[in-house]
C-alpha cells in the first residue's frame, strides 16, 4: 500500500514538473527573449488558460503528500520552513504578474508585471532543483549536535545557508554547492522545456531563434549532468546500488538520455511537439532516477543517530490508505477527463486566443 | 515557546482571514452568474448574458486572488502545524486531498474554458461550464468544511498509543452530524456576500445615473436573492448550527451568547454588554429575559448551563473576542434581513429604485456581509480554542516544533507586506471593472 501511494505521489509530482515546469520555463524565455509586445503576447497566450491548472498538481500533490505521508509531509514542510514559504511568495508574484499585466496599458505597469513573471519563474525553477537536491543529499534528522538528538528524530531545520556551502557539512544549508548545481540544472532544464512549448504552442517569429537556444542550452545541460554524475559520491557513496539490485530500474536513467540526445536534433524535427515531447521526457527521466536512487528512502538522514525516512515510516494508517485507493481512482478518471477536454478545446497555436484581455 | 505559537496562530489567522475574503464571493458570484446565463439561455434576451459576462470580469479576478492565497493555507499545515499535520494527516490529509483532486482540478480546468470559451463552445456548452466551475467551488466548499467538522466534533477514529490520530470509519467523515448544518450556513452567508455585492453595485450605477437597465437587475438580483439567503443563514441553518455548539461544546456556546451564571427559570438573551472576565460578569448588559432559553430549547424555563460552571481549563481562550465575534455576525445578520425585507417591499411596490436611502444603505452596506461572514469564522475557531481537535488535542501541542519564533514573524511580515499590495491591486483592478461597466452588446 505504501508503495502504490509512493509511485502515485511520484507520478503526480513528475507530472507537476512536466505541466508547470512549461510555465516556468515560458517566463525565463519570456524575461530573456521577448523584446516585442508580439512576442511576449505569443508566450503568455500559450501558457494562459493552462497554467492554473497545471499548479493544482502541486497542490494536489501536497494533498496526497499531507494524507498517505503525514510524518513525511510534517518533518520536510516544517523543516524546509524558510525557502517553502517563499516559493509561495514566488508563486503568487508569478501569478499576479501573469494575471494582472493585460489588465492596464500603461508601460510601466507592464514592464513591472513582466520583470515579476519572469524573474519569479526564473526563481522557482531554481528553487525546485534545490529541493530536488536537498531531498537526495539528506538533511540533520533529529538536528544531532556532538552525538545528540536534540529534537524528535524525525524532525530537523535547516537554514537557507552555511557559510561554508558544504554539502558534507554537519549542520547543512538549503544551499551549498551541490544543490544549487542541481538548482542550474533545473532553470536549465526548464528553459530548454518552456521554449519548446513556445515553438509547439505559437506561430511565433521566436521559435526560429529558439531552436538555436535550445541546441545550445542542452549543450549547457549535458555538461552540468555530467558534472553533477560526477560528484554524485560527494553526497552518497553508492549512488547506483539500487540500479544494480534491480536492473530494470535502469530505464529511467535511459530516458534521461533519450531526452536528452533527442534534443540535439532540434534543427532537424519536422513537428512542433516533438520537442516538447523529448525535454518531458528528460526531466521525467531525471526526475525518477533521482527519486529511484534514494529508494525506499524519501528523506536520508545524514547522522548516524536517526534512521532515514523511508515510506514505510512515514506513512499513514492502512485502512485510510486503502479507503484513500477508492475515491483516488474516481478522481484521477475525472481528472484525465478534464484534461482531455481542456487540451481538445485549446489544441494547436495559441497565438490567437487573447490571454489577458478579459 | 509561547512567541513562537503566538506567530504561528496570528500567522495562520492573518491568511486564512485575507484568503476567505475571496472564496466568498467565488462560491456565491458563480451561482449568480450560473443564474443569468441559465436565464439566457431560457429567455433569449441578451442583456442577461451581458451581465453574466460582466460578473465574469469580477468573477476571474476574485478566483485569482483566491487561488493565489489558497495555496499557502495548504502549505501552512506542513510548515507551521508540524505536529498537528503528524498526528492527524492520516485523516485531515483525506478530505484535504480530496479537495484538490475533487474541486481544484474541476474548477480550474473549466474557468479557462468558461472564460475564454464562450465563442468556441457556444452558449449551452458555455454554460455547462460555468455550472461545473459552481460545483467545483462548492466541492471545495463541502471538503473544507467537512475537514473544520471533524476538528470540531472529531468522530470515526481511534488514537494510537503514540498519540497518532488514525481514521477508521471513512463514512463517519461525511456523516458527521456538524457537517451539514455548517455546511449550509456558510455557503449561504457566501450568498449573501455576493448578492450585497451585486445589488450594491446595482446601487452605485442607479445612484451615479448610468448603465440604468443593469443597475436596476443588478440590484434586483442582489436583493431577492440576499434576502432569501439571508434569511436561510438564519432559520434553519444558523439555528441548527447552534444547537450543535449548545450539544457538543456547551461552555463555548455560553461564552459565546455571555451567558456566566446559570440562571433558574430560563436566561436572558443579551443583545450588548462588555464580558468582565475578572469579576465573571456582563458590564453593562441590555438583555430580554427567557428569549435565549426558548431559541435553544424551545421552553421559556429551560436551564442554561453558565460559563462559571465549566472548569477554566475547559473554557475558550478568549472570551470577550468569542462574544464579540458571534454577536457582531448576529447583529449584522439582523440588520441584513431588516433592510433587504423593506427593499423588497419597495421593490413589489414598483419603487425600490427610486428609494434613495436604500439605495445608498446598499452601497454602504458593500463591506459588512464580508465583517460578518469573517465573524462567522472567528466564532468557530475561537470557540474551538484552546482546542486543534475538540477536547483531544491542544494548539499548543500542534505547532512545528523546529520552527523559531524569529523564522515565523520574518514570514508573517512577509505575508502582511505582499497581502496588503494584493488586495490593493485588487481594488484598483475590480474599481477599474466597475467603473467601465456593463456592456450591452449590439446584435
Amino acid at each position: 500500500m505504501e508503495l502504490f501511494w509512493y509511485i502515485v505521489l511520484m507520478t503526480m509530482l513528475a507530472v507537476y514538473v512536466i505541466l508547470d515546469g512549461y510555465d516556468f520555463g515560458a517566463g525565463i524565455i519570456h524575461l530573456f527573449f521577448a523584446k516585442t509586445e508580439k512576442d511576449k503576447k505569443a508566450i503568455t497566450n500559450a501558457i494562459g488558460p493552462f497554467w492554473d491548472a497545471n499548479e493544482v498538481w502541486l497542490i494536489a500533490s501536497g494533498g496526497v503528500l499531507f494524507f498517505a505521508f503525514p510524518t513525511l509531509y510534517a518533518s520536510s514542510f516544517s523543516g524546509f520552513y524558510l525557502p517553502l514559504i517563499m516559493i509561495l511568495w514566488l508563486l503568487i508574484f508569478r501569478a499576479i504578474g501573469l494575471e494582472l499585466r493585460g489588465q492596464v496599458h500603461n508601460a510601466m505597469w507592464e514592464a513591472i508585471w513582466d520583470k515579476a513573471f519572469g524573474v519569479a519563474s526564473l526563481l522557482l525553477a531554481l528553487f525546485f532543483g534545490v529541493a530536488l537536491g536537498n531531498i537526495v543529499r539528506g538533511v540533520n534528522l533529529g538536528i544531532v549536535t556532538e552525538g545528540v538528538s536534540t529534537q524528535e528524530a524525525h524532525y530537523f531545520f535547516l537554514p537557507l545557508w552555511n557559510p561554508t556551502f558544504s554539502p558534507q557539512a554537519e549542520h547543512l544549508g538549503i544551499l551549498d554547492w551541490f544543490t544549487v548545481l542541481l538548482g542550474v540544472i533545473g532553470v536549465v532544464s526548464l528553459s530548454i522545456h518552456g521554449a519548446n512549448w513556445i515553438i509547439f504552442k505559437t506561430n511565433s517569429d521566436l521559435n526560429e531563434k529558439l531552436k538555436t537556444v535550445i541546441f545550445r542550452l542542452n549543450c549547457v545541460l549535458l555538461a552540468l549532468v555530467i558534472i553533477s554524475l560526477s560528484v554524485w559520491h560527494v553526497i552518497e557513496p553508492k549512488p547506483f546500488q539500487n540500479f544494480l539490485n534491480t536492473p530494470w530500474l535502469w530505464i529511467f536513467p535511459l530516458l534521461t538520455f533519450i531526452g536528452l540526445f533527442g534534443l540535439f536534433n532540434i534543427k532537424r524535427f519536422k513537428r512542433d511537439g516533438l520537442g516538447f515531447l523529448f525535454s518531458s521526457v528528460f526531466l521525467f527521466g531525471g526526475l525518477t532516477t533521482t527519486v529511484a536512487s534514494i529508494f525506499p528512502k524519501v528523506l536520508p538522514s545524514t547522522n548516524d543517530i536517526n534512521p532515514s525516512l523511508t515510506i514505510y515510516n512515514v506513512a499513514a494508517d492502512k485502512y485510510g490508505l486503502s479507503v484513500g485507493v477508492y475515491w483516488f481512482a474516481i478522481a484521477i478518471v475525472l481528472v484525465a477527463i478534464y484534461m482531455v477536454i481542456q487540451y481538445r478545446v485549446f489544441k494547436g497555436k495559441m497565438d490567437d486566443v487573447g490571454y489577458g484581455e478579459h | 515557546m509561547e512567541d513562537m505559537l503566538f506567530y504561528d496562530r496570528i500567522q495562520f489567522a492573518f491568511t486564512i482571514t485575507f484568503h476567505y475574503l475571496f472564496p466568498q464571493l467565488t462560491m456565491g458570484l458563480s451561482l449568480l452568474i450560473v443564474y443569468y446565463k441559465g436565464k439566457f439561455l431560457f429567455n433569449k434576451i441578451e442583456m442577461y448574458n451581458d451581465a453574466a459576462k460582466f460578473w465574469m470580469k469580477i468573477f476571474a479576478l476574485n478566483f485569482a486572488m483566491g487561488v493565489v492565497t489558497g495555496i499557502p493555507m495548504e502549505f501552512q499545515f506542513g510548515t507551521n502545524w508540524a505536529k498537528f499535520s503528524e498526528l492527524t494527516g492520516g485523516i485531515i490529509g483525506q478530505t484535504l486531498a480530496m479537495e484538490g483532486m475533487f474541486s481544484f482540478f474541476l474548477e480550474s480546468s473549466f474557468l479557462g474554458l468558461f472564460i475564454f470559451g464562450e465563442k468556441l463552445l457556444g452558449h449551452k456548452l458555455h454554460f455547462v461550464t460555468g455550472f461545473l466551475v459552481f460545483l467545483g467551488s462548492w466541492a471545495s466548499g463541502y471538503l473544507i468544511i467537512a475537514t473544520h467538522s471533524w476538528m470540531q466534533h472529531p468522530v470515526g477514529f481511534e488514537i494510537l498509543e503514540n498519540g497518532k490520530f488514525v481514521l477508521t470509519n471513512f463514512g463517519a467523515l461525511f456523516s458527521n452530524p456538524w457537517l451539514l448544518p455548517s455546511y449550509f450556513h456558510n455557503q449561504l452567508a457566501s450568498l449573501v456576500t455576493a448578492s450585497f455585492v451585486m445589488a450594491a453595485i446595482g446601487a452605485f450605477y442607479l445612484l451615479n445615473d448610468k448603465h440604468h437597465d443593469f443597475g436596476k437587475l443588478f440590484v434586483k438580483t442582489g436583493v431577492i436573492f440576499g434576502f432569501v439567503a439571508s434569511v436561510f443563514v438564519a432559520v434553519p441553518t444558523g439555528d441548527l448550527a447552534a444547537k450543535n455548539v449548545v450539544k457538543y461544546q456547551p461552555a463555548t456556546f455560553a461564552a459565546m451568547e455571555g451567558i456566566f451564571e446559570t440562571e433558574e427559570g430560563g436566561s436572558e438573551i443579551v443583545l450588548i454588554g462588555q464580558p468582565n472576565i475578572v469579576e465573571k460578569k456582563l458590564d453593562n448588559k441590555i438583555a430580554v429575559p427567557n428569549i435565549l432559553s426558548f431559541l435553544t430549547y424551545q421552553k421559556w424555563d429551560a436551564q442554561i448551563k453558565g460559563l462559571n460552571e465549566f472548569d477554566e481549563s475547559v473554557h475558550p481562550t478568549n472570551i470577550p473576542g468569542l462574544y464579540y465575534a458571534y454577536h457582531i455576525m448576529v447583529g449584522l445578520g439582523t440588520i441584513f434581513i431588516g433592510l433587504l425585507f423593506l427593499a423588497i417591499v419597495q421593490l413589489f411596490r414598483k419603487k425600490l429604485y427610486k428609494t434613495k436611502w436604500i439605495l445608498y444603505s446598499l452601497v454602504f452596506l458593500l463591506p459588512f456581509p464580508y465583517i460578518a461572514n469573517t465573524m462567522g469564522w472567528y466564532t468557530a475557531e475561537l470557540g474551538r480554542q484552546p482546542w486543534l481537535v475538540f477536547n483531544l488535542l491542544r494548539t499548543s501541542a500542534g505547532a512545528s516544533p523546529t520552527v523559531s519564533a524569529g523564522n515565523t514573524l520574518f514570514t508573517l511580515l512577509g505575508f502582511v507586506g505582499l497581502y496588503l499590495l494584493l488586495g490593493l491591486l485588487f481594488l484598483i483592478l475590480a474599481g477599474k471593472i466597475i467603473n467601465k461597466g456593463p456592456q450591452l452588446v449590439k446584435h
